[in-house]
């Protein structure tokens, strides 16, 4: 039992993770039809971003409580920035293109950033510094600490901020229009170059909130550490159903959650012949095993078979 | 019509299509192409000599390579390129070939088994091509079968976790039975022999010598030429119209009589057994392998290979495959060199720099040249009339 308690706990907060990464992928989905296969390295660069304003400002004997946010907005900035040039540089011009040219400049523009990462960063791992006194909790037995409750309660506040802006504002509606249909859309007086900009940067500030939630909870950042956590966060995005907001938070959850009781319970599953190495097995297995089911995703709507 | 003679038939098609093309011969007419094609081969077939005056023996080998990318670029192809079967996998299949002949053709069984294969089961690389296309054929079809419902997105997510699954398998199926030997790898692999004569070796061929990286080219050759034979048939034949058929409009294509679950179920099983192929090719050229070789990013860089050459069109492909195999190592040549006119010195990473580049090309390329490089006549009349495609 504590150990179901403790694994449910770490899938929670690695879900919440996941569910912010996906939120990226399922919006730039929704509005263009296109997975952005560099937003993994869009959360890198966060990370790295965060981490090395919060060192320049510790080291100027700033207080941690004023550094953190600062340098999280900073980190937000860059990544708003950096998203808004992808998607001006690898996918506007190739937005009437065939379907799987933007799926090439996308893994050349992950390649890109992870290779100037790389030089600015190096190929260490970078320590994250300790900037409260990080206090575990027990609750029945499982072990809970402070920043895995920050990075939950924080993940559960952006989420309904997201929607939010997306269901009361006019912002809002305008990027419901444009996925709804961007000709219909302009038509109506959209300005969809300005939302899909507007899209790829909100999306983009999630994966800095995301990257700063990984390397405090693991207390590390590295320059590839985007690749497996944007695979996990498109996994959840398709999980739920790609397109749609509420499936990728649902994903991002179910995802954190398969993967840690996974990781703790497949060993007894199956008498002790695989062990924990093979969560990824598991939980790709459970991917597969809902779409076969339900073939887009748990919450996507039925779409046609042309999209 | 019972499932049984639908499989008869597609049997019996894909030997007449494949039978069709010898009989072309009949009526032969030496033409200005066919003056073009002879010289294309004999460049082809010189090519390992002059790489190796010219760049040194190393760059035979990374040639060997290309030609294995080739193929297995050619693999994708009909998956992607005919079918529109979007396939972020692909390289499980090329890793189930290599580890059917590692496993079949190294003294690593013993050490599973040792009461069964005291010393290895060593068998023949030539039966193993046969077994290992059969083996990854039938995985073809595994991924293939659940799949069937799926679209464009969602099917591009399952074939990937299906690549990793086969991976992390690879990674860890070295207990309780070392059946991988995990992330070491199995090695001592047999080298590849022909007709008795071993690959692994300097042969003297009618008074030439032939060093193990040429002989290895002629065979990568062949077996190249073999892919692109039975592609470009495929490509003329009832198969590929319908395959081409199913990926522009797949209700259409079923409404027209197509049957689409088992022509999306042999578009798999074919690449597949492609991959496999080449998989034994790569393990016995190799003497190697380990699951490092079969990453995701390998998978990406086929896929890369294949829509950069020109989804669909063989000689797209090839340009592709030879580009993208052969970029990473010019630029690996030249960056050290390059910075050292340029600032004397290493300034930079060689490393990363040469990624930096690539990625760069790749990115360049699909803006300026958005449906590949060489693309396939019918997708290029179809970008100009429509913009919607897939």
């Amino acid at each position: 039992m504590e150990i179901f308690l403790q694994q449910i706990i770490n899938g929670l907060v690695q879900g919440s993770v996941y569910a912010l990464v996906a939120l990226g992928y399922t919006m730039v989905y929704g509005i263009l039809g296109l997975i952005n296969f560099a937003h993994g390295e869009v959360v890198m660069v966060g990370a790295m971003l965060v981490l090395s304003a919060l060192t320049a400002m510790l080291g100027l004997g700033v207080p941690p409580l004023l550094a953190l946010p600062v340098s999280l907005l900073l980190a937000m900035a860059g990544c708003m920035l950096l998203g808004y040039g992808i998607e001006r540089v690898a996918y506007r011009p190739l937005r009437h293109a065939p379907r799987l040219a933007p799926l090439i400049t996308a893994i050349g523009v992950s390649i890109v950033l992870q290779n100037l990462a790389m030089m600015i960063w190096g190929r260490e791992y970078h320590a994250f510094p300790q900037l409260i006194n990080n206090q575990p909790h027990h609750i029945g037995g499982a072990i809970i600490n402070d920043i895995q409750i920050i990075i939950v309660i924080m993940a559960v506040m952006i989420m309904t901020g997201l929607m939010a802006v997306v269901h009361r504002t006019r912002l809002g509606r305008a990027m419901r229009a444009v996925a709804e249909n961007q000709h219909a859309a302009q038509l109506m007086g959209v300005d969809i170059n300005r939302v899909i900009s507007i899209t790829f940067m909100l999306g983009s500030a999630l994966a800095a909130i995301a990257g700063l939630m990984v390397s405090a909870n693991y207390g590390l950042a590295h320059y590839y550490m985007g690749f497996m956590l944007g695979l996990k966060a498109f996994t959840a995005a398709v999980l739920g159903g790609i397109g749609n907001l509420r499936g990728a938070m649902l994903g991002g959850l179910l995802l954190g959650l398969i993967e840690s009781l996974g990781a703790g319970y497949i060993g007894d599953l199956t008498g002790g012949f695989l062990g924990s190495q093979y969560q990824d097995v598991f939980a790709f297995f459970v991917l597969i095993a809902v779409l076969v089911l339900r073939p887009s995703g748990l919450l996507g709507e039925r779409l046609a078979e042309r999209a | 019509m019972s499932r049984h003679s639908l499989c008869g038939s597609f049997c019996f098609e894909l030997l007449a299509t494949l039978l069709r093309g010898f009989c072309t011969v009949k009526n032969f007419k030496f033409t200005r192409q066919h003056l073009l094609f002879s010289l294309m081969l004999v460049a082809v077939l010189l090519l390992p000599f002059v790489t190796d005056a010219l760049l040194g023996r190393g760059w035979v080998r990374i040639v060997d390579f290309a030609m294995l990318y080739i193929m297995l670029a050619l693999g994708l192809n009909i998956v992607v390129g005919y079918a529109g079967l979007l396939d972020l996998g692909y390289i499980a299949f090329f890793a189930v070939g290599a580890y059917c002949y590692a496993l079949t053709g190294s003294p690593h069984l013993a050490l599973a088994f040792p009461m069964l294969f005291p010393d290895g089961l060593h068998l023949s690389f030539w039966l193993v091509v046969p077994l290992a296309a059969l083996l990854a054929g039938g995985f073809g079809v595994l991924l293939g079968a659940p799949t069937l419902r799926l679209r464009g997105d969602y099917l591009a997510i399952v074939t990937l976790g299906f690549g990793e699954i086969i991976r992390i398998f690879m990674n860890n199926l070295n207990a309780p039975v070392n059946l991988t030997n995990g992330p070491q790898g199995i090695s001592r692999i047999d080298p590849i022999s022909v007709a008795g004569v071993s690959l692994n070796a300097t042969q003297d061929v009618f008074g030439i010598t032939l060093p193990s990286v040429h002989l290895y080219f002629y065979l990568f050759l062949g077996f190249a030429a073999l892919v692109v034979f039975v592609s470009h048939r495929l490509e003329k034949s009832r198969i590929g119209r319908a395959w081409m058929a199913i990926r522009e409009d797949e209700i259409a294509a079923a409404s027209m009589g197509i049957n689409t679950r088992n022509l999306k179920l042999l578009a798999f099983a074919m690449g597949a057994m492609f991959g496999g192929v080449s998989g034994t090719l790569f393990a016995g050229f190799q003497g190697f392998v380990s699951p490092e070789s079969f990453s995701l990013m390998e998978s990406i860089m086929v896929l890369c290979m294949v829509v950069l050459g020109g989804m669909g069109n063989i000689y797209g492909v090839i340009l592709g495959g030879l580009l993208l195999a052969l970029l990473p190592e010019i630029l690996r040549h030249s960056v050290v060199p390059l910075q050292q006119a340029l600032f004397g010195k290493t300034l930079i990473d060689p490393e990363s720099l040469r990624m930096l580049l690539f990625g760069t090309a790749l990115i360049v390329v699909m803006l300026y040249r958005p449906a590949g490089l060489w693309p396939s006549r019918v997708r290029r009349r179809e970008l100009e009339s429509d913009e919607t495609t897939v």
